[in-house]
């Protein structure tokens, strides 16, 4: 039984490896100007993993058949320990420094730098269990949040307070984020009640919003189209169906969303 | 040391009475068992949810036969709610960590064995450890308790995130009297621990049998010694954090929420408290988890691997320190589960680089394994090859780990059925297969019968391959984006994969009645197996050495002496037997 | 290190310092969460008034660890025969768990104290604090004063039945009672 499960060792191996060659189910296309360094870094990974995974069961799977036979014989390894830690050392320090050093450009390129001066600024608010977004409208300034002011009922999401905030008088609230195409958004993240989070398959960014925390992300959407939105932190029974979209729309057609949009408010 | 073992001799002779030979027994013997059975419990509560949530995911709108039983408020008319969907993950990943992937490979195994292995009569504080089963079961008994209160099991995951768990039931069902019960269920289950550990490590350091030096002792006993450590300072911190968040929800202070929070149309009265703060503190336990979870079952393998080789591994040496750094290391890397939540992003690169480093030791543990196997005389059996099996688990679990490691890559990866794969199969495939092969291996000297070999290779090729299905496709999910913890899919991108999905509930339903197969073979066996010889095996570990079932205070009142090395395999003896027992005073001739 | 691994010959004086590793890791966590709270604490942070029963109930606690050190010195000499009296080293013993006692009085008194200013469990991050650290070291003080009772009770058997091992591991844990507390009040009086 030693050579079927060297045998099975070997088919299961391979068999796992074919969807991943034939990237059967594989990340969406990507539209934003960073993603491509996730991918690039994705793909890497996923060679090197490849290679130790598919060599670790194929020796595993040698080895045990070479083992089972009735005149298998007890020899030692052609090696001693020292190489083998010596060869663990080497290969896959070297790796794991290369994949850790390179690896960082995309999470620089995300993380270490914040939004350019003339970002577009668009604030998110997550809540149990829908994305609102906002605009600052045509004076550029956000009006404050006031918890204690949120109604629902009435539409106001955000707990603006118009009559007395004159910044706020002009926002303009959507459940809908729509943004220009090849300009870098600045999206401001406000959690409403519990953990939520941001998650954008096509745009390769996930950030959470954490309660009490003014976090941001910056992107720059390179495509037009519609993609979705979901929520990836747990947050209640509707975290499966918290989702918006993201509309991705040339320069003109944004500016024409926007007018609209503040016609409405 | 011999000295210590009379006194314990004086201080408990042979119980006679049913509840104390059986229910509060100090015998380090019973209480392993009673963690096994703890823990069998929990496996099969566990995977029944399981069950339960794949069948509701590939047909979320359709009634499951019988589940109003369970709740009638979570599956009215037998359909079960988003919301109890989320309940059941909570308790099936609960169940599985703490009272399956904790209690057996570790407390079970190491309370019944590491004693013996070592040469000792018992543990080193034996009511300590009666109290840690014990305390425990206790745990267990709220963990449960969970499901019968009205507003239902917690629904916020095994991580209970504040300010989810901490707010209250104004954040939704299940996060009422249920996470309270959760969070006093850890809280106690954290004290069981503690005491177990303590037991574990007093008794490797100070109880150890003439001539059993701590280079002497089998893998599994240091296995489970560093684990103990490992664990000690562990749930150390868990225990606060547990504390903290049960403060929050019962006496209104703000450890972990924020102000400002509107929930369900009200605004939460706290103020200043920090969401992160909760899962710095849950991953700082939780990380090191993990590895309390896969030692022991490496360090079972490993064992038995040696015996069904015939021949020691290429270095006992390496494989006790790659252990050694492995435990170290495991407390550098917590921030890893956190990379996107909104920590700062300058320590991100802190986590990943010991994260991305704790590769080298498991490879090195592995190119080990495979080195040994290599030129060796191979004896198949249910035991060797669940051993064999959980070295291609560990592997295909590890690997996935590399892609998470890295911060710019989890951004894409994290939070979805990418992560479901990894954990489950390095955790619950990989730490499992040590357990059954623990369990095919050692069955005969607890039980003094044999499992059926038969039913063990079914048993084996059903749930390797099972594995496999189930849990491969979870990571081809992953690169899909198809995120985890959605009661249904209903997004665009996510009714495309649902045949994915439903190719897993058949593997994960045949897989899982495969194990029913290992059930009757354990009780069938306990009654009415063959009659098994004291070392069935040919192994040279001490509790080879003692009847099949030890006696009660295991050697017999005598004090044995270790001569040996634990793995003189491939030797030549006067006797002509290819091994030599620690035990023995018979000369090795050569190697 | 070496020696820290070589067998002790009596489990329970491996055994107490595990315990202590344990206990002071899980201080450890406290102190750590403390600082993050205070980090993003923004607004609530109210430094509060060290109730000053604190300063008298340490200075009780440091002299009761002396009053088991004598005790201590006491048990041996009786053990060895060089006193007769058991007497001796009992009232030693009594003496240490009455001051404890006193600690744990006083340590209600100062709730009591916070109380009458105001400020209980969930008014503010520093009162969280402060109750939550006190309680769990006071839960810690009474598990030793536990011990003690224990080594009271060895100590008046007819048959002398005190081993080494059990008062000298009842001491290290009440001097690292007293130690925490020292680090705790130090904590209370920087930062709450």
């Amino acid at each position: 039984m030693g050579k079927f499960f060297a045998v099975m060792v070997a088919v299961i191996a391979i068999a796992s490896a074919v969807p991943i060659v034939r990237h059967t189910w594989a990340p969406p296309v990507d539209i934003s100007t960073h993603g491509h360094l996730i991918d690039e870094q994705l793909n890497d990974t996923m060679i090197e993993v490849g290679i130790s995974f598919l060599a670790a069961q194929f020796l595993l799977a040698l080895f045990v058949w070479k083992s089972s036979s009735a005149s298998s014989k007890i020899k030692a390894f052609p090696v001693g320990p020292f190489w083998l830690v010596l060869a663990a050392l080497v290969l896959v320090g070297t790796e794991v420094v290369a994949l850790g050093a390179f690896g960082q450009k995309a999470w620089a390129e995300v993380y270490f730098r914040p939004a350019v001066p003339d970002a577009v600024q668009i604030q998110a608010q997550a809540g149990q269990f829908a994305f609102y977004f906002r605009y600052p409208g045509a004076d550029g300034k956000f009006g404050a949040l006031h918890p204690d002011k949120i109604d629902e009922g009435n539409q106001n999401f955000f707990g603006l307070d118009p009559a007395n905030d004159v910044d706020s008088r002009d926002d303009i609230v959507t459940g809908e984020l729509a943004i220009p195409v090849h300009r870098e958004i600045h999206l401001m993240m406000h959690a409403k009640d519990v953990g939520h989070s941001f998650y954008v398959r096509e745009l390769r960014i996930q950030q959470d919003f954490v309660p009490g925390l003014d976090l941001s992300v910056h992107f720059t959407a390179t495509q037009t189209g519609r993609y979705e939105i979901v929520c990836t932190q747990l947050c209640g029974l509707g975290h499966y169906n918290m989702k918006a979209y993201l509309t991705v729309l040339s320069q003109e057609d944004y500016d024409k969303w926007i007018k609209d949009k503040a016609a409405q408010q | 040391m011999a000295e210590a073992s009379a006194h314990a001799a004086q201080h408990h002779g042979p119980p006679t009475k049913f509840i104390w030979k059986h229910v509060f027994s100090v015998d380090h013997k019973v209480i392993g068992k009673q963690y096994y059975a703890l823990a069998l419990a929990a496996v099969f509560i566990g995977m029944f949810l399981s069950w339960l949530m794949r069948l509701h995911l590939v047909n979320p709108n359709a009634p499951i036969w019988g589940l109003h039983f369970l709740s009638k408020v979570g599956a009215p008319g037998d359909v079960m709610t988003p919301e109890y969907y989320l309940s059941l993950l909570t308790m099936h990943g609960t169940l599985m960590v703490f009272f399956v992937l904790t209690n057996a490979p570790f407390a079970a195994f190491g309370n019944y064995f590491l004693p013996i292995q070592i040469g000792a009569e018992d543990m080193a504080f034996p009511r300590f450890n009666m109290m840690s089963f014990w305390t425990t079961f206790v745990a267990f008994c709220f963990l449960i308790a969970a499901f019968f209160v009205p507003d239902g099991p917690p629904i916020s995951g095994w991580t209970a995130y504040a300010p989810l768990s901490a707010v209250g039931s104004d954040a939704g069902p299940g996060l009422g009297m249920g996470q309270t019960l959760w969070g006093l269920s850890i809280f106690i289950f954290c004290i069981g621990s503690l005491l177990g550990a303590l037991n574990f490590i007093a008794t490797t350091l100070d109880l150890r049998a003439k001539g059993m030096t701590l280079g002497r002792m089998p893998i599994p006993s240091w296995a489970w010694f560093i684990t103990s450590c490992i664990a000690l300072l562990a749930f150390a911190v868990l225990l606060p954090a547990c504390l903290l968040l049960i403060l929050d929800r019962i006496a209104g202070t703000s450890f972990f929420i924020p102000a400002g929070l509107v929930i369900s149309d009200k605004l939460q009265p706290h103020a200043g408290g920090s969401p992160l703060l909760w899962q710095h503190l849950f991953w700082f336990f939780g990380h090191p988890e993990v590895y309390i979870a896969i030692l022991p079952s490496m360090g079972i393998v490993s064992h038995i691997l040696i015996n069904s080789m015939r021949k020691p591994l290429l270095s006992h040496k390496v494989v006790i320190n790659c252990m050694i750094g492995i435990g170290f290391l495991s407390y550098m890397v917590w921030g890893h589960h956190m990379f996107v939540s909104g920590m700062n992003p300058y320590s991100s690169l802190e986590f990943t680089f010991p994260t991305l480093v704790i590769t080298i030791p498991a490879t090195i543990l592995t190119l080990i394994w495979l080195a040994s196997i290599y030129g060796s005389k191979l004896r198949i059996t249910s035991a060797s090859l669940f051993a064999l099996g959980f070295i291609s688990m560990f592997v295909s679990g590890g690997v996935s780990g590399l892609f998470l490691a890295q911060p710019s890559i989890d951004i894409y990866l994290h939070a979805t059925y990418f992560v479901v794969g990894h954990f489950h199969m390095v955790m619950g495939v990989a730490s499992l297969f040590g357990v059954f092969a623990g369990t095919y291996f050692w069955f005969p000297k607890m039980t003094g019968r044999m499992m059926n070999e038969t039913l063990g290779k079914v048993h084996f090729w059903l749930t390797f391959v099972g594995a496999y299905c189930i849990f491969m496709p979870f990571h081809y999910l992953g690169l899909a984006g198809n995120v985890r913890r959605y009661a249904a899919f209903t997004d665009d991108f996510l009714i495309p994969l649902i045949p994915v999905h439903r190719f897993i509930t058949y593997a994960a339903i045949i897989t899982g009645a495969a194990q029913f197969i290992f059930l009757y073979n354990l009780i069938h066996s306990h009654f009415w197996g063959k009659k098994a010889s004291d070392n069935p095996w040919e192994c040279t570990s001490l509790e080879w050495s003692i009847p099949s079932p030890p006696p009660w205070n295991n050697f017999g009142g005598e004090f044995p002496v270790v001569y040996h090395d634990p793995y003189q395999y491939n030797v030549k003896t006067e006797s002509g037997k290819d091994y030599v027992m620690q035990t023995s005073p018979e000369r090795v001739l050569e190697t | 290190m070496r020696a820290l691994l070589e067998p002790s010959g009596e489990p329970v004086r491996t055994g107490i310092w595990v315990a202590l590793a344990g206990i002071g890791m899980m201080f450890v966590a406290f102190t750590s969460a403390l600082f993050v709270r205070e980090g993003s604490a923004s607004t609530d942070w109210h430094h509060l008034a060290v109730p000053r029963i604190l300063y008298l109930n340490s200075i009780v606690l440091v002299a009761s660890s002396f009053t088991l050190e004598v005790a201590r010195r006491r048990v041996a000499a009786f053990a060895r025969g060089i006193t007769h009296e058991v007497a001796e080293p009992l009232r030693w013993l009594y003496g240490t768990l009455a001051l404890g006692l006193l600690f744990v009085a006083g340590q209600y008194q100062a709730w009591l104290g916070l109380r009458a200013q105001g400020l209980f469990l969930a008014s503010n991050p520093n009162s969280s604090f402060f109750y939550v650290l006190t309680a769990v070291h006071v839960v810690h003080v009474l598990g030793g004063l536990g011990g003690l009772l224990y080594v009271i009770g060895k100590l008046r058997r007819p048959v002398f039945a005190l081993r080494r091992s059990t008062i000298d591991s009842a001491s290290y844990y009440w001097h690292f009672m007293g130690g925490l507390w020292i680090y705790l009040l130090l904590i209370i009086w920087i930062k709450l």
